[in-house]
């Protein structure tokens, strides 16, 4: 099995991308040609070299991750004196992708790195969670080097990246505490900074993904006067005697990935950047990151739950007929293939909105720029980061909402069977229940993507959306669109002149839904321009639509509050 | 101590892909219409000498006899990490069957010289002789043990491995040079380097007698995939090819399976002790 040359939507989906621009930015017109003997020359070059790395992903993650995946979901990693021990088929995994060279994706090839565009990353992303989730984790994490080139002094980026390159170290990412969730400004963990400038960190992190790795960017309260946002500094520090894991988290899934509890006790840590804006610059910059990479993950895991419940609805017979025969069966699976696709179109615009965010600001910082284009890329770079925030904010909510709704159709379609551990699809319905709880809930998501259309960054880009020139099918479905872009911007007009916030609160998620709808008909429709499945897709989604968004309008129009006025007695709340 | 080790390598047709086109109406094989592969179990044998490499040191060559297009096969070698690959083409070495083939690749073994350990797989997908390697050790006249599944040491010329044999596993000891066919339940093959992919997917097939221009500049950026005819191993064309081959083959048969021959059981004990005691009576189980 190769998960990426057998997987016909996505190879659609990078077929028909068009990633000139991006490519020629991130490969600053491909001078690094002499110097560096793995770049490529030419835009050509490039993409075959993203479809080569495709491959190698593909197969390490159907050769060797898949087969792994039962054992890994029930050998445990372990500690051992305050370290975190992987299992054995983790190593194997993680082996792997060092053998591959896939532990530097994107940092840039000065440092040893691929230099991918966060485009053929996410894909990455999606391959090996479709093998498995956990490992997709550890691999993900890899991110940490793109932090530290990004925002780190040229000593640290010197000290660490080949190191990543090597597939020597792995990085985590330590934000959360037990009072600090979703609600990352009320972080507790002090950093004090001794009089050589370098900094030492004390306190306790929760819920630490790969918590035992080798360097841990850490979020920390370096400015104790300061209660909020503003006090916290990002710090670099080795994993070590001086970070003890105290505790592995026993989770419901995702059990390749070591969830732990840190204890820093003088912690010797370098400051990243500047101080004071660990959460508002660095750590929102690695939000879209997170999300799309989420977003991607549980595209991955919904794949793999599909294809389990498809081949057993092909062979498994009752009453005489295979299962995929009877209409409420076929129903499902059909939905959990546009479901699938849906969230696929909507990852990697996302993707490709972020590139397009990081090339431009790219060709900014280059050389010899006319003043007007510098005027005009300043624009560009806004709207991009804009959009960004917001599509990533809806690709997070709607692919991990989708995956626990697709594996859970999945253990549906096998019946019984899908209950019992003989079939993986218990393990994937585990593993996608925690895509919309972390890296923001879809609660927060809603609040975040809420703000985005609200702003108007939504209503702007369907309008360049719909000034593609659709032919005949494709315009008719199109009408269908304005009318929902239409129903979107009274209700939220609606919401807005209310100022009843808990409305607001209780209807943004129909508002958000209803644009994530309308956004995902605009980009099946611009599919269907390149293949006669797409548009029968599009026909059948958009057709769809029609009375979901009178519903959702009729909701909002009402705006009921019952439930809240209601609650304590409801709830029986004594 | 360092180790040089030859990997010796085949590209096959992907009998695994086989369809109702595979077979001509004359009963050979089609290999137009299936993909040409790296030998799996030649993979297996790569990544054995690979990882010796990685513990004690050394080189990994990798040679394949075969058509230009088997360079595909030594690229792939490269990027899973072969420092040096050699493809011995010739339209005298066509036709040749195991005996032929093993007087081309040992002829070719003795031109690179200083070898310590040859690895192959045990058998190539196309044929399933499983006798090339083992001619090949005795054309060279050194030491062979075969269905190799794990190095357990390698120091003072002598190395230490488990065979796999019928009853289960044996451990042998032998001195070096040697040579080793590897199963495929050795080990997984490593995946390919994408940096090396990007690097070596522009390695090129030269002539290293014919002193075609750029052969050194592809030598020196490590491009080169050097060819060698029967001239330059110092191979008689009479000993290769058809004329060097005495296996002719007399008959080749199409078996079609239809669908009657397939049986169900039941999941039942009673399905599986039926299943079973068919299985002894066709000497499947003993």
């Amino acid at each position: 099995m190769n998960f990426f040359t057998e997987n016909e939507d996505l190879k659609f989906i990078l077929e028909t991308a068009d990633l000139s621009y991006i490519i020629k930015m991130y490969e600053n017109n491909f001078r690094e040609g002499d110097a560096c003997d793995y770049a490529p020359n030419s835009i050509e070059d490039a993409i075959e070299n993203y479809n080569r790395v495709l491959e190698v992903a593909g197969d390490i993650s159907g050769r060797i991750i898949a087969p792994l995946s039962e054992s890994i979901d029930t050998e445990p990693n372990y500690l051992q004196d305050g370290r975190v021990i992987y299992s054995q088929p983790v190593q194997k995994c993680l082996k792997a992708f060092c053998q591959a060279e896939l532990m530097a994706c994107t940092i840039s090839r000065e440092y040893g790195g691929l230099n991918l565009p966060n485009f053929i990353f996410t894909m990455l992303v999606e391959i090996i969670s479709q093998a498995d989730a956990g490992i997709q984790n550890i691999f993900g994490l890899q991110g940490i080097g793109t932090v530290i080139e990004t925002f780190a002094d040229h000593k640290l980026k010197e000290k660490y990246l080949p190191l990543f390159a090597s597939g020597k170290i792995t990085g985590a990412m330590a934000l959360t505490e037990d009072e600090a969730g979703s609600d990352l400004q009320n972080i507790k963990l002090r950093a004090e900074e001794n009089p050589d400038g370098t900094w030492r960190l004390n306190g306790v992190k929760r819920f630490i993904t790969n918590g035992g790795a080798d360097i841990l960017l850490v979020l920390a309260r370096s400015e104790p006067e300061i209660k909020d946002g503003l006090g916290l500094s990002l710090f670099l520090c080795e994993g070590g005697s001086s970070v003890s894991v105290r505790r592995l988290e026993d989770k419901l899934g995702i059990h390749s990935s070591p969830t732990c509890e840190l204890c820093f006790n003088e912690t010797p840590a370098y400051l990243i950047g500047e101080r004071q804006r660990g959460l508002v610059t660095y750590v929102l910059a690695l939000l879209n990151g997170a999300r799309l990479a989420t977003a991607a993950q549980s595209t991955g895991i919904a794949q793999a739950a599909f294809n389990e419940a498809l081949a057993y609805a092909q062979v498994r017979k009752q009453f005489g007929r295979r299962i995929e025969a009877f209409a409420p069966v076929a129903e499902m699976i059909t939905k959990m293939k546009v479901a699938i696709e849906a969230s696929r179109a909507l990852t990697y615009e996302t993707a490709k909105v972020m590139d397009m965010s990081a090339a431009t600001v790219k060709r900014l910082n280059s050389e010899n720029i006319e003043s007007t284009e510098k005027k005009q890329l300043r624009r560009n770079s806004k709207r991009f980061e804009r959009l960004a925030m917001l599509l990533s904010s809806l690709a997070k909510y709607y692919c991990s909402e989708m995956s626990i709704r697709v594996t859970r159709d999945a253990m549906q379609v096998l019946g019984g069977s899908g209950y019992m551990k003989d079939y993986p699809v218990e393990k994937y319905y585990r593993d996608a229940r925690i895509t919309n709880i972390y890296e923001g809930t879809s609660q927060m998501q809603i609040l975040s993507a809420f703000r985005g259309i609200l702003s108007g960054t939504m209503e702007k880009y369907f309008h360049e959306l719909s000034c593609f020139d659709f032919p005949g099918q494709q315009s008719a479905l199109e009408k269908k669109l304005q009318r929902g872009r239409k129903l979107l911007s009274q209700s939220v007009d609606f919401l807005n002149n209310r100022k009843d916030s808990q409305a607001v609160e209780l209807y943004s998620r129909q508002v958000v839904d209803m644009a994530t709808e309308i956004l995902i008909g605009y980009l099946f429709l611009k599919q269907s321009l390149r293949s006669s499945r797409k548009l029968k897709i599009a026909k059948m989604y958009i057709n769809d639509l029609g009375p979901v968004f009178k519903m959702r309008a009729s909701y909002i129009k009402k705006a009921d509050t019952a439930c809240l006025k209601n609650y304590a007695l409801i709830v029986n709340r004594i | 101590m360092s180790y040089k080790i030859i990997v010796l390598i085949k590209q096959v047709p992907d009998t695994t892909a086989v369809s109702s086109q595979t077979m001509k109406e004359d009963g050979t094989l089609n290999r137009g219409v299936l993909p040409a592969v790296f030998n799996p179990e030649d993979l297996n044998a790569l990544e054995m000498a690979l990882s010796i490499k990685e513990r004690y040191g050394g080189s990994v060559i990798a040679v394949t006899m075969g058509p230009p297009s088997a360079a595909d096969i030594l690229r792939d070698a490269m990027y899973r990490g072969a420092d040096k690959v050699f493809v011995l083409t010739d339209k005298r070495f066509a036709a040749s069957d195991t005996l032929a083939t093993s007087r081309v690749l040992s002829q070719a073994v003795r031109k690179i010289g200083g070898f310590d350990i040859i690895i192959c797989g045990r058998q190539a997908i196309d044929g399933n002789t499983a006798q090339v390697g083992p001619q090949v050790a005795e054309k060279l006249g050194i030491n062979q043990l075969t269905y190799v599944e794990e190095i357990v040491d390698l120091t003072d010329g002598k190395i230490s491995l488990w065979r796999s044999v019928e009853e289960g596993k044996e451990l042998a000891v032998s001195s070096i040079p040697l040579l080793l066919t590897v199963t495929q339940t050795a080990n997984i093959p490593r995946p390919p380097s994408v940096k090396k992919i990007m690097k070596y997917k522009n390695a090129e097939v030269r002539n290293s007698l014919s002193e075609a221009c750029g052969i050194n500049d592809l030598s020196s950026r490590g491009l080169l995939i050097e060819q060698w005819d029967a001239e330059s191993i110092g191979m008689d064309p009479e000993m290769c090819g058809a004329s060097g081959s005495p296996t002719q083959v007399k008959k080749t048969e199409k078996v079609v399976l239809k669908g009657k021959q397939f049986k169900k059981i039941e999941q039942t004990d009673e399905g599986i002790r039926e299943l079973l005691q068919e299985l002894i009576k066709d000497y499947v189980f003993d």
